[in-house]
């Protein structure tokens, strides 16, 4: 057993409604210049939709991922010789046009056009070549509320096995909002496919990151990552993607993105897994069966054979501590009601999602669906949504997980409103889905109130490890001589990186505190 | 000094020095500016034949230049390769890759100068270099003809006499004597070829030392800790 820690999310697709707070604050923060404008680290899409970049989940076409060839896991554009092979001109590489053509508006036309019969309107213009363009073609939420045709749409391959053609019917159509983010994988195929060495995975958070001094602009990574969460940047060369906000996060501080959520939808953690496993369980033969093998590879915190090789392989205490109280723990291995998106593309993704309820109080009014024990909430499949769709969002197709989840959400509501509407517990829904009392207030907890400090269990992270002289660093970074925020500097240099340091004595006078082992 | 002493026993000096310094130094500071610069994501259209034409034609003739021009004449020799062999081996190789790399490099140049995206992101430098590039590759296309006249009249002495030229550089014993009976082509040929490595520190050229060769036995997973 190796154990490493590893950030994790969860996002409650069950709240989230849609107003693209997070993808706003995170342009902000982290891609709003030249290259990038493009690329969203975090984007909302409504689904059913093909999405952004357009068809992104179809790895029939983008060769994203990993797949089984003999039975041994390999990346499913092909291994490294066939990397090198293509590396003049990737196959797979996606073209602007498939995320969008950046653009900005004319603005100061509004003020600067002469006096006219007509209002005098900013027009779109590239941000590429600068030149006119006459329609906007495609964009990072071009279906917003499933907007265009559903014979566009549809194309969305969560669609598979699913007779969709009754979901054109305006009365029987549904929708979801689908958040994304990197998902900072326990097997990222981005890390495995970057020719140069240049991606890596943090070992005490997991947080996947660009080297950028190493990267060399391979674009190897753009199409090997089935999320499409990889993004090269035009201007300078370099790929580029979500950072898990790793300056806040090694603060304690949330994602900016689950900081700014307005439904409370995110939830930041810290969750154990087996280092020692990842291949094994990649590998696992059945797609629907990657589910169940990702969380396998979770160790249990309050184990103390856990615990006691955590320690051993230098998992800090404060940061046991958090992975005890982690809501992702809670939601995806306690109440399991939290899955990853796409498991089948085998990179062990660490954004998991709880699925969404479908609105269904007016058609409950009418009648039209077939109540739970309680007579009052309706049963999870016979709701809006069909639960294949979500199945093949979430756990490769198979429906048995994704119903027990919305059963047990259902019950909780079911539990909750006894209590709060009727004020007469009942509590035979949480009979009929296996739910305690307990059990069911602390998801309400959790799900409905989201409190701060439940949705956020963040502990900092240990500068001092990485540093031989914290004290001599101190009030410097971004400020030294060189090189020395910059990681990916080969250790012989060229040039010395520092001048003789004249009051050595002085600095022996103040000795470095103790590592912090307990 | 004349003119040909210069660039044929200082400007050889001169090219390499700026190659192997520049190089280093832009390594070493500018990091975050070494990359392929690849346009790929701007305009995919008919990349797979132009790039994979153009970088292994190009490769090719890179391989060919050093192998045959930096080999001691006595290991050809003791290789059993004749001068003449050697020569329509040169010419043959050449004229295929050339053919490949010009095929490869028209359909690159037009797209950079012409396609608008591209056009429009383009550095002095991208346009420069691809430009140079290409004129050096037809100036040594052109020398085909005049090396097929010397094959076809059992002469190799022009081809050796270049090879000793390039090896009296690298030795430290600079001889542009040696060039004194080669025809001018060969000279504008020479000339272009060493201005690529003058500029190659300052323009995109500098992906080729990252040839990422070590992937190939790497393990797929990067794991990079804070415990130093």
């Amino acid at each position: 057993m190796k154990v490493r820690a590893q950030f994790a999310f969860v996002f409650n697709l069950d709240k989230c409604i849609g107003c693209h707070t997070c993808s706003v604050t995170c342009k902000n923060v982290w891609s709003n210049r030249k290259g990038v404008e493009y690329a969203w680290f975090n984007n909302v899409e409504s689904k059913p939709g093909i999405g952004y970049p357009k068809n992104w989940e179809d790895q029939e076409k983008w060769q994203g991922g990993w797949t089984l060839k003999n039975g041994k896991l390999e990346l499913k554009a092909g291994g490294r010789l066939s990397k090198l092979a293509n590396i003049f001109a990737n196959p797979d590489m996606p073209q602007i046009d498939d995320y969008y053509e950046p653009f900005t508006y004319d603005y100061a036309h509004l003020q600067n056009a002469p006096l006219s019969e007509a209002t005098p309107t900013a027009r779109p213009r590239s941000l590429i070549d600068g030149s006119r363009m006459e329609k906007i073609h495609w964009g990072p939420n071009w279906e917003d509320d499933l907007a265009g045709e559903f014979e566009k749409r549809s194309q969305d391959t969560n669609f598979r096995q699913i007779e969709k053609e009754i979901y054109k019917q305006f009365e029987h159509t549904f929708h979801l909002y689908l958040p994304r983010i990197c998902n900072h994988c326990i097997n990222p195929a981005c890390v495995a496919s970057c020719p140069s060495g240049s991606l890596y995975k943090r070992e005490e958070d997991g947080i996947v990151l660009v080297d950028q001094d190493k990267c060399r602009g391979w674009r190897m990574c753009v199409s090997a990552c089935p999320y499409k969460k990889m993004y090269y940047n035009w201007e300078s060369g370099k790929a580029e993607k979500c950072i898990g906000c790793f300056p806040r996060v090694e603060s304690g501080l949330p994602t900016v993105c689950s900081e700014s959520c307005v439904g409370r939808i995110r939830y930041n953690g810290i969750m154990l897994y087996d280092a020692d496993r990842i291949e094994e369980l990649a590998s696992t033969q059945k797609e629907q069966d990657l589910y169940e093998a990702q969380c396998r590879i979770f160790l249990d915190p309050n184990d103390p054979e856990v615990i006691e090789a955590a320690r051993r392989d230098g998992v800090p205490e404060d940061w046991l501590d958090a992975a005890r109280k982690s809501p992702i723990w809670k939601m995806a291995m306690d109440w399991k009601i939290a899955f990853p998106l796409h498991p089948e593309f085998r990179t062990l993704p660490m954004v998991w999602y709880v699925p969404p309820l479908s609105p269904v109080q007016s058609q409950l009014d009418q009648g039209n669906l077939p109540l739970d024990a309680d007579g009052c909430i309706p049963r999870a499949d016979t709701l809006r949504m069909p639960l294949q769709y979500l199945a093949n969002l979430l756990t490769a197709g198979d429906e048995k997980p994704i119903r027990s989840a919305l059963n047990r959400m259902i019950a909780m509501r079911a539990y909750m409103r006894s209590q709060h509407v009727d004020g007469k517990t009942d509590t035979r829904a949480l009979e009929a889905a296996g739910l305690t009392e307990d059990l069911a207030k602390e998801m309400y907890r959790y799900l409905a109130i989201a409190n701060y400090e439940d949705r956020f269990v963040i502990p900092t992270g240990h500068e001092e490890l990485r540093l031989d002289d914290a004290y001599g660093f101190q009030g410097q970074n971004g400020f030294t001589f060189g090189n020395d925020s910059s990681r990916g500097v080969s250790k012989i240099t060229l040039f010395p990186s520092r001048r003789k340091d004249t009051h050595a004595d002085a600095k022996k006078l103040a000795p470095l505190a103790e590592p912090n082992r307990d | 000094m004349s003119l040909h002493n210069f660039v044929f026993g200082v400007y050889p000096y001169i090219a390499l020095t700026v190659f192997l310094l520049g190089s280093l130094v832009r390594f070493e500071r500018e990091q975050y500016s070494w990359k392929a610069d690849s346009s790929q994501l701007l305009s995919k259209t008919g990349m797979r034949w132009a790039s994979n034409l153009f970088h292994v034609g190009i490769l090719a003739i890179f391989l060919g230049h050093a192998v045959g021009l930096l080999m001691p004449h006595a290991w050809f020799l003791a290789l059993g390769v004749s001068d003449l062999a050697h020569q329509y081996t040169a010419i043959v190789a050449g004229s295929v890759f050339g053919l490949m790399c010009l095929i490869g490099g028209a359909i690159l140049w037009v797209r950079r100068f012409f396609n608008q995206r591209v056009s429009a992101v383009s550095r002095g430098s991208d346009k420069f270099v691809l430009t140079w590039l290409l004129l050096t590759l037809l100036l040594g296309l052109t020398t085909i003809p005049f090396s097929l006249g010397h094959a076809a009249k059992q002469d190799a002495s022009v081809m050796v006499a270049l090879a000793d030229w390039v090896q009296s550089i690298v030795y430290l014993h600079p001889n542009p004597a040696l060039l004194a009976n080669v025809d001018p082509i060969f000279k504008a040929h020479m000339f272009f070829g060493m201005t690529v490595f003058l500029v190659f520190p300052f323009t995109r050229l500098v992906h080729i030392w990252s040839a990422p060769l070590p992937y190939v036995v790497r393990a797929y997973q990067i794991v990079r800790s804070k415990r130093a």
